[in-house]
């Protein structure tokens, strides 16, 4: 070790590591994947899988991503919920990893919910 | 693997170890891999999370859920609901966590919500053999601050304005410690030493540090030597703690591997390293003149102080020694600042300390609080009061340095001076609980049989004094004592204390004398009335059946292993005191409750 920048590299590079370790603070925006069995069987885990890692990729500190049971619309698996605090909660459905790249990038980096996964498109 | 989505910690402290938290972590791979969960999830084992009571203690994160008593067969479910599916077990989750809708956090619950951790941070949330893990918290942050932007003499101050005492029990402060050490010439060399000998009954504090968080002693040693102007350390650990023994080389060796342990730390003029010392268990080896004297290979023996060792110590060099605790505080104090730590606690004692909960109380565990905590707050609300519905008698602090605190002081504030002034002392941390089933004679008889075994034997005082405590203490027990053996005990104690050459000598009578104060009537009761209210002492009590209750079922007399409960089927037995040893088996069996103790 030769500088304190050596140690911050190794500090940022296993901060997502740890950082779920926390306790959940008011700040953290939560991203919950529907983990049950009908989750799973539309496809859940790749869009699980692609979350964590786009997460850690972007260095999104204050972001957690978990996974649930069964949301209650097996038919719209894999479904995505994304809590951010002090807005509603956002559903997104028949995500893919794809679809959940976007959502980090655009719904989670720059704050615009992207409307067109949201259930209530589904709907109408 | 580099992202893992979730993360299993499981406990490798050493009472979660004793409660077979090694097979589950086994079991969790096995059932990991079969599953294919190797690249989504991460095992980790960590230092101790404090609930000990409740071991093998898992927590999976980013739910956050606290699983308790996780036995192997358990693992299976955890993997295939909780980590495949997402549907956390709620039967296998603490209790105090379940609520109708979520998990509540473990911060909220009684054992958790009062505790503030600063010794034990990182226990029980990193991986003590990962020292990337230990950085990524902030690890050596503090020794690259102190290394690049402070002068020695700053760090001192700090440590200074901190108020931080030695947290090995004797509360001297830390800073005037460092200052004194750091006055001393370097001709030859000077060292750094810790103090990992933890040798009170009951204690462990020291232990889970070490085994959860070993990385924050190596830092702070470097730290202090950067300070005192020392280049070698060394760490005296007693050879009872493997594990602790192996994390702290694996801890080392990383930090040797990193640069952060050797020659020219973070690019500057300074160096230091670190050796490990086993202790082989001896009492006196804690206090620090013997505990220096048997690093030099020499037999573990004290010496008259003065001089101290901060002016003649290690190899007769000055040598600046502290405690564990001591030094787990101090990288936190060096990144927050000396006002931050000082705003926590009492006007004297500041900052937090951690306590080995034991004896009669249901969450036997680690706690750490901020000073000034009272008693009542750490038995009833963290330790979840009394089992079985039985009325607190009395705390131990101090092991057998300390003394008794008794009911009517449940409220004193805990800290260093509060505690002396009640007669016990903080000591290193361990506290046991008693209950009403407990007699102080005999407590106070324990303690004495520990010190008389490890007096080293140097000094007279010690070595007869203690032994004949112990011998009147004795006849007491077995009700052969006058009211005249109470008053030559209390002299007795009193001269020890004063001329006894070390720590342990010193302190040896205050379980009696603390005992004496506060649980008078009761030593009387032994002497006068040959009765020993608890029903422990056994020459002083006897069991009989009471003819009223007794069903005559025989039960009893089948489980006595003397044959001295005789009687007739369906008709009242009785029992014969000469053959009676008093063991107690028949009160187990009894279904009437027909069997009492006097």
């Amino acid at each position: 070790m030769k500088s304190l920048a050596e140690l911050e590299a190794i500090k940022n590079k296993m901060k997502n590591q740890v950082g779920m370790r926390k306790e959940d603070d008011a700040h953290a925006t939560r991203i919950v994947v529907g983990m049950a069995t009908c989750g799973i069987a539309a496809g859940a885990r790749p869009v699980l899988t692609a979350l964590v890692e786009e997460v850690a990729k972007r260095n999104l500190a204050h972001v957690t991503v978990a996974q649930t049971g069964c949301i209650g619309m097996c038919k719209l698996e894999p479904i995505v919920e994304v809590m951010a605090p002090g807005k509603d909660k956002v559903t997104y459905v028949k995500m893919d990893a794809e679809k959940a790249l976007k959502v980090i990038s655009e719904h989670i980096v720059n704050g615009r919910v992207v409307t067109e996964y949201t259930i209530g498109a589904t709907e109408e | 693997m580099d992202f893992a989505r979730s993360t299993v910690l499981v406990c490798g402290g050493t009472g979660c170890t004793s409660s077979g938290s090694q097979k589950v972590i086994k079991e969790f791979e096995t059932q990991i891999a079969a599953k294919g969960l190797e690249k989504e999830v991460k095992i980790v084992q960590t230092g101790c999370f404090g609930l000990c009571a409740l071991g093998p203690v898992v927590i999976v994160y980013p739910e956050g859920a606290f699983y308790s008593m996780v036995k192997p067969e358990d693992v299976e479910e955890i993997v295939s609901e909780h980590l495949l599916k997402g549907r956390i077990v709620t039967r296998l989750l603490y209790d105090e966590t379940v609520q109708e809708d979520s998990i509540k956090s473990l911060n909220d619950t009684n054992f958790y919500k009062k505790q503030m951790r600063i010794a034990l941070r990182n226990c029980g949330v990193i991986d003590p053999e990962n020292i990337d893990e230990y950085i990524a918290l902030d690890g050596y942050k503090a020794l690259g601050k102190v290394l690049t932007e402070m002068t020695p003499d700053q760090v001192i101050d700090v440590i200074k304005d901190s108020g931080l005492r030695g947290r090995g029990g004797g509360g001297f402060p830390t800073g005037i410690k460092w200052m004194l050490a750091a006055k001393s010439p370097n001709v030859i060399g000077k060292y750094v030493c810790c103090n990992a000998d933890e040798g009170d009954p009951g204690a462990f504090m020291d232990r889970s540090v070490l085994e959860g968080d070993p990385h924050a002693v190596i830092e702070a040693m470097a730290i202090a030597a950067y300070a005192i102007n020392a280049e070698q350390g060394y760490i005296y650990i007693r050879a009872e703690y493997p594990i602790a023994v192996k994390r702290l080389q694996i801890a080392i060796d990383q930090a040797r591997e990193y640069g952060l342990l050797g020659k020219n730390i973070f690019g500057t003029d300074f160096s230091f390293d670190l050796g490990i010392r086993l202790g082989a268990g001896a009492f006196v080896c804690g206090e620090e003149t013997a505990l220096m004297t048997s690093i030099e290979g020499m037999r573990g023996e004290p010496r008259p102080r003065p001089p101290f060792p901060a002016v003649k110590g290690l190899w007769e060099k000055p040598t600046l020694l502290n405690n564990v605790e001591t030094y787990a505080n101090i990288p936190q104090i060096i990144l927050n600042g000396a006002e931050w730590f000082q705003g926590i606690g009492t006007e004297k004692s500041k900052g937090t300390k951690v306590f080995a909960l034991g004896g009669k109380i249901n969450n036997t565990g680690l706690v750490e609080v901020p000073m000034g905590t009272t008693l009542r707050e750490i038995v009833e609300e963290i330790g979840g009061g009394i089992p079985n519905g039985k009325k607190f008698k009395a705390a131990q602090t101090g092991g057998p340095s300390g003394g008794c605190i008794p009911a009517s002081l449940l409220d004193v504030a805990i800290d260093y001076d509060s505690l002396i002034q009640i007669g016990s002392m903080m000591g290193s941390g361990g506290l046991i609980v008693m209950d009403e089933d407990n007699c102080m004679v005999d407590i106070a008889k324990f303690f004495l049989e520990f010190t008389v075994d490890e007096s080293c034997g140097k000094c007279t005082p010690c070595r007869i004094g203690t032994k004949r405590m112990l011998e009147i203490l004795e006849k007491i027990t077995q009700g052969k004592g006058t009211l005249e053996d109470l008053d030559r005990l209390e002299s007795l104690a009193y001269s020890i204390k004063e001329s006894a050459l070390c720590g342990l000598g010193q302190t040896a009578p205050n379980p009696v004398l603390s005992t004496l104060r506060y649980f008078r009537d009761e030593y009387e009761a032994h002497v006068v009335d040959k009765k020993c209210p608890a029903g422990v002492c056994k020459a002083l009590v006897s069991y009989s059946i009471v003819a009223d209750k007794c069903k005559g079922c025989s039960l009893c007399a089948r489980q006595c292993p003397a044959n001295a409960i005789t009687g007739e089927i369906k008709s009242p037995f009785t029992i014969d005191q000469d053959k009676c040893i008093k063991c107690g088996a028949c009160i187990e069996k009894c279904k009437f409750n027909a069997i009492i103790v006097q």
